[in-house]
């Protein structure tokens, strides 16, 4: 039996990865980066892809953060409540897995 | 009309129109082709190489029942190695041992698999195959076992309407990530069918009620994806995004339509791939220019401010109800003849319905 599911919520330990049926992939046509999925493209801003890049299940949620805020000069709670308010809205998506 | 052409990012190719199953609502025209009018391997391969070079970012292989090409498997390869993402769209039944398997290893991305009822019965009646439900349920369970992403298609009308919180129980069952309520679009085979499939109101409101309970309890667990009923609508849809906007159609024997009811406008001509390349077609169709954008446009949608929402609804509906495929969709409560498509409704439950035209090659209704 497999187990149930259930939704998942972002904490500073998650480790955050695109999905096994999501696809991030660089468009050669529009010059731009396109995230894949079942009935949808997405085309993510500079922000966005800045934490999808991020999402390779390897990185903890706190280390995105941490190195987001270094990267934009930016306050690191503030970094925080945004990341986690984005990647909980992918990961309701069923995009993002933790 | 062409100033901003796009490229476009979608295509739903109907790689056959043959089908084990006989829906009575199902979207293919009533002239259904045989299996010697279908485009052979190697266009279907040049055809997808041409799309991805054009920017086609994401192919759906439909049909009829697309696993019936045996050559789907290097169909999917193709696409693969070009980056396309694949979603098949399959009706589950007949599909050989094996198969599935081969279609994974072969770059598979995604599998959306259509339910006609949520028992065997309800299944049956609607799809007039034997044992349909039994081989459906086993193809989710290959689905997930091959480790693909699985949804389940639930077309929705007056025969399994009251199915509706099962099918959502039933995608859970099934370890689907993604559930479709898509009441059924009165185009082709529904539109023949529409007395007998028509819902009632009470059914209908009581469904969105459920569709909205569990996509607030299932968030995060499975998504609900709700195709509301254009005949008890206030305004219509994007249909496919905009005419030939992003999207389009492959019809089997190569035909580039804006969406699978396009035929349905007696006076476009479409373009057949071979006899010209896609992007020529793409960009000098003059069926795929006749209604692109928001020019040819009269009013009420001329001046409206959602007419880039949804580009004046479905061009296939305007015809079928309005008799002008440039006339305002009847969905929407601005068109003149929003209250007679209300009517069409309201009709069928007075006169209890009669059985249905199931789709056949060669039985075409009268
Ligand atoms: S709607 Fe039914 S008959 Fe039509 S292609 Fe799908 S499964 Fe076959
Ligand atoms: S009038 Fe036309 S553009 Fe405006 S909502 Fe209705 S269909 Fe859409």
């Amino acid at each position: 039996m497999r187990p149930e599911r259930r939704r998942a919520f972002v904490t500073p330990a998650s480790r955050p990865r695109l999905r096994r049926h999501v696809r991030l992939q660089f468009d050669p046509v529009r010059n731009a980066w396109a995230l894949l999925s079942p009935e949808r493209v997405f085309w993510p801003d500079e922000v966005s892809l800045d934490i999808l890049r991020r999402c390779d299940g390897q990185a903890t949620m706190g280390e995105m953060v941490s190195a987001l805020a270094a990267e934009y000069d930016a306050d690191e709670r503030e970094v925080a409540a945004d990341v986690t308010a984005f990647l909980q809205e992918w990961t309701d998506n069923l995009l993002v897995t933790l | 009309m062409t100033d901003d052409l796009l490229p476009p990012i979608g295509m739903l190719a109907e790689l056959t129109h043959r089908c084990p199953l006989q829906c009575p609502y199902c979207s293919n025209p009533i002239e259904l082709m045989k299996a010697d009018r279908e485009m052979d391997t190697g266009s279907w391969l040049d055809l997808f190489d041409q799309a991805a070079d054009l920017g086609v970012l994401q192919v759906h292989l439909s049909g009829g029942e697309p696993t019936l090409r045996r050559d789907l498997e290097e169909m999917v390869s193709k696409l693969s190695a070009r980056k396309v993402y694949t979603n098949l769209i399959t009706a589950g039944v007949g599909i050989g041992e094996g198969r599935i398997e081969a279609l994974a290893a072969a770059g598979l991305d995604h599998v959306q698999l259509s339910l006609q009822g949520t028992n065997p019965g309800t299944t049956e009646l609607i799809g007039h195959y034997k044992g349909g439900f039994e081989k459906k349920l086993e193809t989710a369970r290959r689905v997930r076992a091959a480790g693909l992403p699985l949804t389940i298609n639930a077309p929705i009308h007056r025969h399994n309407i009251e199915e509706v919180p099962r099918f959502i129980e039933l995608a859970q069952e099934l370890d689907a990530e993604r559930l479709e309520i898509a009441n059924v679009q009165y185009s082709g085979w529904a539109l023949v069918n529409r007395d007998a499939l028509m819902p009632e109101r009470a059914a209908v409101e009581r469904q969105a009620d459920i569709v909205e309970e569990a996509r607030e309890r299932l968030r995060g667990v499975l998504n609900i994806d709700f195709v509301t009923p254009d005949y008890f609508a206030i305004y219509p849809k994007p249909c496919m995004g905009g005419w030939a906007r992003d999207a389009f159609v492959i019809a089997p024997d190569g035909g580039i339509l804006p969406c699978h009811a396009a035929r349905t406008i007696p006076w476009l001509e479409f373009e057949r791939f071979g006899e010209f390349d896609l992007a020529e077609i793409w960009a000098n169709s003059s069926a795929l220019n006749a209604f692109r954008g928001t020019g040819w446009m009269q009013e009420p949608c001329r001046s409206c401010e959602r007419r880039e929402l949804d580009w004046g609804g479905c061009r296939c509906q305007a015809m079928a109800i309005a008799g002008d495929a440039a006339a305002t969709d009847p969905a929407c409560m601005k068109s003149p003849l929003h209250a007679r498509m209300r009517q069409f409704a309201e009709i069928p439950h007075q006169a209890e319905s009669a059985g249905f035209h199931y789709r056949r090659i060669g039985a075409k209704p009268v």
